[in-house]
């Protein structure tokens, strides 16, 4: 997809005047936050296997590259195949070859964010492969020409009337009469067109959710059951992962799958976890005869060893964006890149660099309810900041910003100048505040002011505040 | 330099000293050979007895229905009937599992049974669980001509037997049964978790069962 991280501000105030995505939106505090709450609530350890998952996951960050090897080498010895991948090109490349030596024509697909990071249903079309996405939520965008606006629900910015609408459009095999108004007979649709699609498709492409270094395998956790028919139904099952997703042994798994399912939709496990070690064996009915997995970089190792590399722990969950007010108020797509929310503000600009991305870690309250949900434990909010600092000393941030910045700072670094204009400052803008003690605009400040009031100040500086409240303690302590 | 020695090579770069290297990958092989178990939930570490009813009460959390025989040989009735329940016609897939052999068939003289992998057209299969996972309510599946992965997602209905000495309290005990079948390090080519039954959540985040994978999930115990 195009990058429009630099027009988030832009894409914002489109979407909270949106009244159907609004809608829509009102879902993802629904569906998700009481979810997740009960099932950690249920769990008296789920707190310990946070430390524990983030351990492991710190452990395996630092023996990244023997991991891999290891890995690499489970892989080749149960009959299949490791490709790197340095770019997203790359990745491009080396999976339009698999699919080109396979005489593919159609390729279907299990939800995977990382081939959207890598563009791969618009190079394969471009080359006369036809993507199939199978996931329902992936199968709907796909259909409106959309891309996911969440990572783990990828059609929440929809109503149901929506997908009425496009399965209208697109189905035309299908009766004109047929009732279409239950989320339901939606599904039923999608299944019965979805399900011809597998045993049509040569390829099947899936993301992993883990590579395990001890077995060689990829694991996909999903609830549909459409990732297991792409990777059991093709002649050829390609997984496309960036490197960060090993973890070294089952153990290592059970103990983050512990935690996975939880964050993100509150379930105690995803209804399919499916592990996956090379291709079809001499004795197996059914299974792919090819099993080829793309490892992609794409900047990620140029972020271990810097003050980012906390998030390459994410395991994709979404709970930093089920949880963030921001994007409860504008939804995914305002985001304009792959990632939105919290974690894509974050790994965004490592991804893309700050210059384009700029506005995404300043897409927050610092409310921090991310850091404070995230089973990885990623200290989003303090990356978030490191961003802005970034951004700040290459200079890419709103002249009026510096300006503001460069002032308090002047006033902050002498406490006696800052305490001498505050009691000059307050009592006058209490002044001004008029009889509705509000401004409905302040200079240099409209665009906080548009959407809402400043109440004015009382009269007194906080310090004048404070320091009456001690005195009053002190009296009332003699 | 291949793709692969230049990413390997940009990461070692950040791992600081390469006389570091010797001791890394002492932890690494370590690591792979003792497999540590974390940190396993109170609720997984139940007598024997409780882990299977706990197993029962989980899977029905998760949309499973449950029955459970005393013997092998009851387990074609109880497949019967549930197909009759639910006005099926009276026809199974299953896979070449011995156990599943000796379920009792002959008695079922109406009932279809049809060997080897599942191309779509079955309303009901049934296969045989390695192992279930008292903790979440979870059956696992192993991959092969005994019971075949695609039996496990087409029908619209699948029938897992379990036999109860083979429910465990956690998922690492799963772990330590694959590996004494496969070997260490070494698993079948699929290996599927399944906790009931398929679904999605995609309109609207509301939850309906029966998404690409089964729409039904039936667990018979035997005891």
């Amino acid at each position: 997809m195009e990058l429009t991280a630099n027009k988030f501000k832009a894409n914002a105030s489109k979407a909270l005047v949106d009244a159907q995505l609004q809608k829509a939106l009102g879902n993802v505090e629904k569906g998700f936050i009481g979810k997740r709450q009960k099932a950690a609530d249920a769990l008296p350890e789920f707190d310990a296997l946070r430390d524990n998952a983030r351990d492991i996951k710190n452990h395996t960050l630092a023996h990244l590259d023997l991991y891999l090897e290891e890995y690499e080498r489970k892989v080749t010895a149960a009959g299949g195949h490791v490709h790197w991948a340095e770019t997203a090109e790359d990745a491009r490349r080396i999976v339009l070859d698999i699919c080109k030596k396979a005489n593919a024509r159609t390729v279907t697909k299990g939800k995977s964010m990382i081939t959207e990071e890598i563009a791969l249903n618009d190079h394969l079309s471009a080359n006369g492969i036809e993507p199939v996405e199978t996931d329902l939520g992936e199968y709907i965008i796909q259909l409106r020409g959309e891309h996911p606006s969440h990572i783990i629900a990828p059609a929440v910015h929809l109503n149901k009337e929506q997908v009425e609408g496009d399965f209208r459009r697109v189905h035309t095999h299908l009766a004109k009469d047929r009732d279409l108004t239950e989320p339901v007979s939606l599904l039923s649709e999608a299944r019965e067109v979805l399900r011809q699609r597998y045993f049509a498709a040569d390829v099947g492409i899936t993301g992993a959710n883990f590579l395990i270094a001890e077995t060689g395998s990829s694991v996909i956790v999903t609830n549909e059951g459409n990732g297991d028919l792409t990777q059991t139904l093709g002649k050829v099952h390609v997984v496309v992962a960036s490197i960060e997703k090993i973890v070294p042994t089952l153990e290592d798994t059970s103990q983050i799958l512990r935690v996975l399912a939880r964050s993100a939709t509150g379930q105690d496990m995803s209804v399919y976890t499916t592990f996956s070690t090379g291709p079809k064996r001499e004795e197996d009915p059914d299974g792919p005869d090819e099993y080829h997995v793309v490892l992609l970089d794409n900047g990620r190792s140029a972020m271990l060893g810097t003050e980012y590399q906390d998030m390459l722990r994410c395991i994709r969950c979404g709970a930093c964006m089920n949880h963030c007010p921001v994007y409860h108020a504008v939804g995914g797509h305002a985001y304009g890149s792959v990632y939105p929310g919290p974690m894509g503000a974050v790994l965004t600009p490592s991804l893309n660099g700050i210059d384009e991305t700029g506005q995404l870690p300043n897409a927050s309250t610092f409310c921090g309810r991310c850091e404070a949900v995230c089973p990885m434990r990623i200290p989003l909010p303090k990356m978030m900041r490191h961003w802005r600092e970034r951004e700040f000393e290459r200079n890419l941030t709103p002249a009026v910003a510096r300006y503001g910045l460069k002032a308090w700072a002047f006033f902050a670094k002498r406490p006696k100048l800052y305490r001498f204009a505050a009691s000059l400052g307050m009592p006058l803008l209490s002044l001004f505040g008029g009889t509705s003690r509000r401004f409905h605009a302040l200079p240099f400040a409209g665009g906080w002011t548009r959407y809402r009031d400043l109440p004015a100040p009382e009269g007194r500086t906080f310090q004048q505040a404070w320091a009456q409240r001690e005195a009053l303690k002190q009296e009332a302590g003699h | 330099m291949s793709a692969r020695d230049s990413i390997l090579g940009k990461i070692r770069a950040t791992m600081g000293s390469p006389a570091s290297n010797d001791d890394r990958r002492k932890a690494v092989l370590e690591r792979l050979a003792d497999t540590p178990t974390g940190i396993i939930p109170g609720r997984a570490k139940l007598p024997k007895a409780e882990q299977v009813e706990l197993f029962c009460e989980m899977a029905e959390q998760f949309g499973a229905t449950l029955a459970r025989v005393s013997t092998y040989g009851e387990v074609a009735g109880e497949v019967s009937g549930y197909l009759r329940a639910r006005n099926l016609p009276a026809a199974i897939r299953m896979g070449a599992d011995e156990r599943l052999k000796k379920a009792g068939w002959e008695t079922e003289k109406n009932l279809e049974l049809r060997y080897g992998l599942s191309d779509g057209g079955d309303l009901a299969g049934v296969s045989h669980a390695t192992a279930g996972i008292a903790e979440t309510g979870t059956v696992a599946m192993m991959s092969g001509q005994d019971n075949p992965t695609t039996i496990n997602f087409l029908p619209e209905h699948h029938i897992v037997v379990i036999k109860a000495a083979d429910i465990k309290g956690d998922m690492e005990s799963v772990w330590a049964m694959v590996r004494k079948k496969q070997g260490k390090g070494e698993m079948p080519r699929a290996l599927n978790l399944i906790t009931g039954p398929s679904r999605s959540g995609d309109i609207e985040q509301t939850i309906l069962l029966g998404a690409h994978g089964p729409r039904a999930l039936h667990v018979i115990v035997v005891e």
